[in-house]
């Protein structure tokens, strides 16, 4: 039996009941066959629900309780920088000069948002350490394609048409071999060694005259700063190969390391993880990418320039490899990452990054008792644990996760990276407090004990939920991707 | 854990048993636990060449995908096009009914690098 708020608001409908009212006309009514030809005029009314104002309030109302983002529970989603987002980036995004504009008016009349856009520009420049920034990419891995499209060119530019393949670690965003196969690269697998670090050995094995680039995210996905970094870009650098900085995991260095100084020469930035852009709903984000001077001319156009005190669109740019998104990227996400950056200033981006390591390398080091911890070294902005020992007691990762729910938790990113068995991986962020974090150990300690003592409690779960334990498998075998009446 | 006498096994867990000049593959029934519920199986084309210690296809469960890695090179004379709609053979039956691909090999003395069904499950006993 469905309770009323959990039926489809098309299974709520009833004949002739209507939420809505429509004002007067007041323009002069015209026939629709006068307009349109017969073909494009539909004969059948559209089979809409037919609710009241408050069935759809009470409707969507309880849906919206049964979301989970920041604002309503600890979010430790590793690798995806779950952070809260200031609610003054909301506030200045709705600036009547920021909201109301239309990217077709004409320069003069926008200066003021083509000034902000030019700025963020500066203010990303000098946070990554890079020449010059597009800030077109819609998201990371749109940057990702981006970036590598612009490496693609630098080559071909140089008659280096056999630069085919692009190295990427065996722990890396999986986004990063995507990328590369989209933009049109072998991806090359490099190994991690033991410590959970790009095996240098195996980097050697792999570049040569073909390889196009090396994408690589420092720290790496284990939460692990590559201390060979330095010597990799050399190896790479060598071979005539070009370094791609994946930004995922800036909110790990922010204000302390800079790609630029790393050796990298492409950089993309996730807006919406490290800047507090909202994401997890489905965005929108904003994957902007700096590049070193000798990528410059690759960039994207049109690029925000300066000239005699104006802010313009650049459109000169022989070379560009065009434009990758209409207009100007997610201009109101990176309203709010300019906000951002100018409420925190320097010391405040500092800030972040050393409570993002304290706060991981805290839980960490609590969990470490409860969970086997694959690379016992100090971390960065997160942890992987593996799920092993409590695996040979018949709960594996998936139930812990599945756990967690009951506890109002919002799971962390499990089974990835690949390199770890049973993997758990942690990100905190630096807006957490010490009591949240000390909760949400309490709950996995809780869950390891539960594992030896009544595993069932585990392998069930979630016993809270509004649904337990979902059919995955049929889901994905067999989905059911929209509603039919039957 | 199942693992028939008859087969040969690779390091990748895939399994090779001989027919006549031809030889059939799939994945193990250790493969298939660890992998959990199979939603997807990517099988190469009939025609194309697989070549040992590379990808010739891809396994996608509901946790994660994995590349399907070749234990011989040849070429690939049939493919088990059931699996496409039935990918919960892999689970089910992963030594009959979800063969993957039949291959004609290339150098028969790759046969030789592959395992004993005694020596796959010691590999498996010392993980």
């Amino acid at each position: 039996m469905h309770s009323q708020d959990q039926q489809l608001i098309f299974e709520m409908s009833q004949p002739g009941r209507i939420g809505y009212s429509l004002p007067e006309l007041d323009v002069p009514e015209t026939d629709l066959s006068e307009l349109l030809p017969d073909e494009y005029i539909r004969k059948e009314e559209p089979e809409l629900p037919e609710v009241s104002e408050l069935d759809i309030m009470r409707h969507y109302t309880a849906l919206s309780k049964r979301n989970h983002g920041v604002d309503s529970g600890f979010y430790p989603l590793g690798s995806c920088t779950m952070k809260y987002n200031p609610k003054m980036n909301e506030n200045v995004a709705r600036f009547n000069g920021f909201a109301h504009i239309h990217p077709l008016q004409d320069e003069s009349t926008v200066q003021g948002a083509m000034e902000l856009m030019y700025d963020l520009q500066q203010h990303l420049i000098e946070i990554t350490g890079m020449d010059e920034v597009t800030l077109q990419p819609a998201a990371g891995a749109h940057g990702e394609w981006t970036g590598l499209m612009m490496i693609r060119a630098f080559h071909e530019a140089n008659g280096d048409n056999n630069r085919v393949k692009v190295i990427v670690p065996d722990s890396a965003h999986g986004t990063n071999p995507a990328s590369a196969t989209v933009a049109g690269f072998e991806t090359v697998t490099v190994k991690s060694n033991e410590s959970g670090l790009v095996d240098l050995e195996d980097l050697r094995r792999v570049v040569g005259e073909d390889t196009a680039a090396l994408m690589l995210t420092n720290p790496n996905t284990l939460g692990l700063f590559e201390e060979n970094i330095l010597e990799m870009a050399e190896i790479v650098h060598n071979a005539g190969g070009k370094l791609y900085y994946d930004g995922a995991n800036l909110n790990a260095v922010l204000s302390k390391a800079r790609p630029g100084d790393m050796g990298f020469d492409v950089v993309h930035l996730n807006l919406h993880k490290t800047f507090t852009g909202p994401h997890g709903g489905g965005g929108p984000g904003s994957g902007p990418v700096g590049v070193k001077s000798d990528l410059i001319p690759y960039l994207p156009k049109p690029i925000v320039a300066k000239r005699d005190g104006e802010f313009v669109f650049d459109y000169d740019r022989p070379q560009s490899i065009g434009r990758v998104k209409p207009f100007y990227g997610n201009f109101g996400i990176n309203v709010r990452a300019y906000t951002y950056i100018r409420t925190m200033g320097p010391d405040g981006l500092k800030a972040v990054t050393e409570y993002a390591v304290l706060n991981a390398n805290y839980m960490m080091r609590r969990l470490s008792e409860f969970y086997d911890l694959p690379f016992d070294r100090h971390c960065k902005h997160e942890f992987v644990l593996s799920g092993k020992r409590q695996k040979k007691l018949g709960v594996r990762t998936l139930d812990i996760a599945k756990r967690l729910l009951d506890f109002g938790y919002h799971p962390p990113t499990i089974y990835f990276p690949l390199n770890v068995e049973e993997c758990i991986m942690i990100e905190p962020t630096e807006t957490e407090s010490k009591e949240t974090l000390d909760d949400f150990i309490d709950a996995m300690i809780q869950i390891a004990k539960e594992a030896e003592e009544n595993p069932e409690v585990v392998q069930e779960a979630p016993h809270t939920t509004v649904v337990s334990r979902l059919d995955e498998t049929l889901a994905a075998r067999k989905p059911v991707l929209r509603y039919q009446k039957i | 854990m199942n693992v028939p006498k008859e087969l040969k096994y690779s390091k990748e867990h895939e399994w090779v048993k001989t027919e006549g000049k031809n030889v059939r593959i799939g994945i193990t029934d250790f493969a298939q636990t660890e992998l959990g519920d199979i939603v997807f199986v990517e099988l190469p084309e009939v025609g194309d060449e697989i070549t040992a210690n590379e990808p010739f296809g891809s396994v996608e469960s509901v946790k994660t995908v994995s590349e399907l890695y070749a234990p011989i090179s040849g070429k690939v004379v049939e493919i088990n096009e059931e699996l496409s709609d039935s990918p919960e053979f892999v689970n089910e039956s992963p030594y009959e009914k979800a063969w993957m691909i039949i291959v004609e090999p290339a150098n028969s003395g790759e046969m030789d690098n592959l395992m004993t069904a005694d020596l796959y499950e010691k590999m498996l006993n010392e993980d």
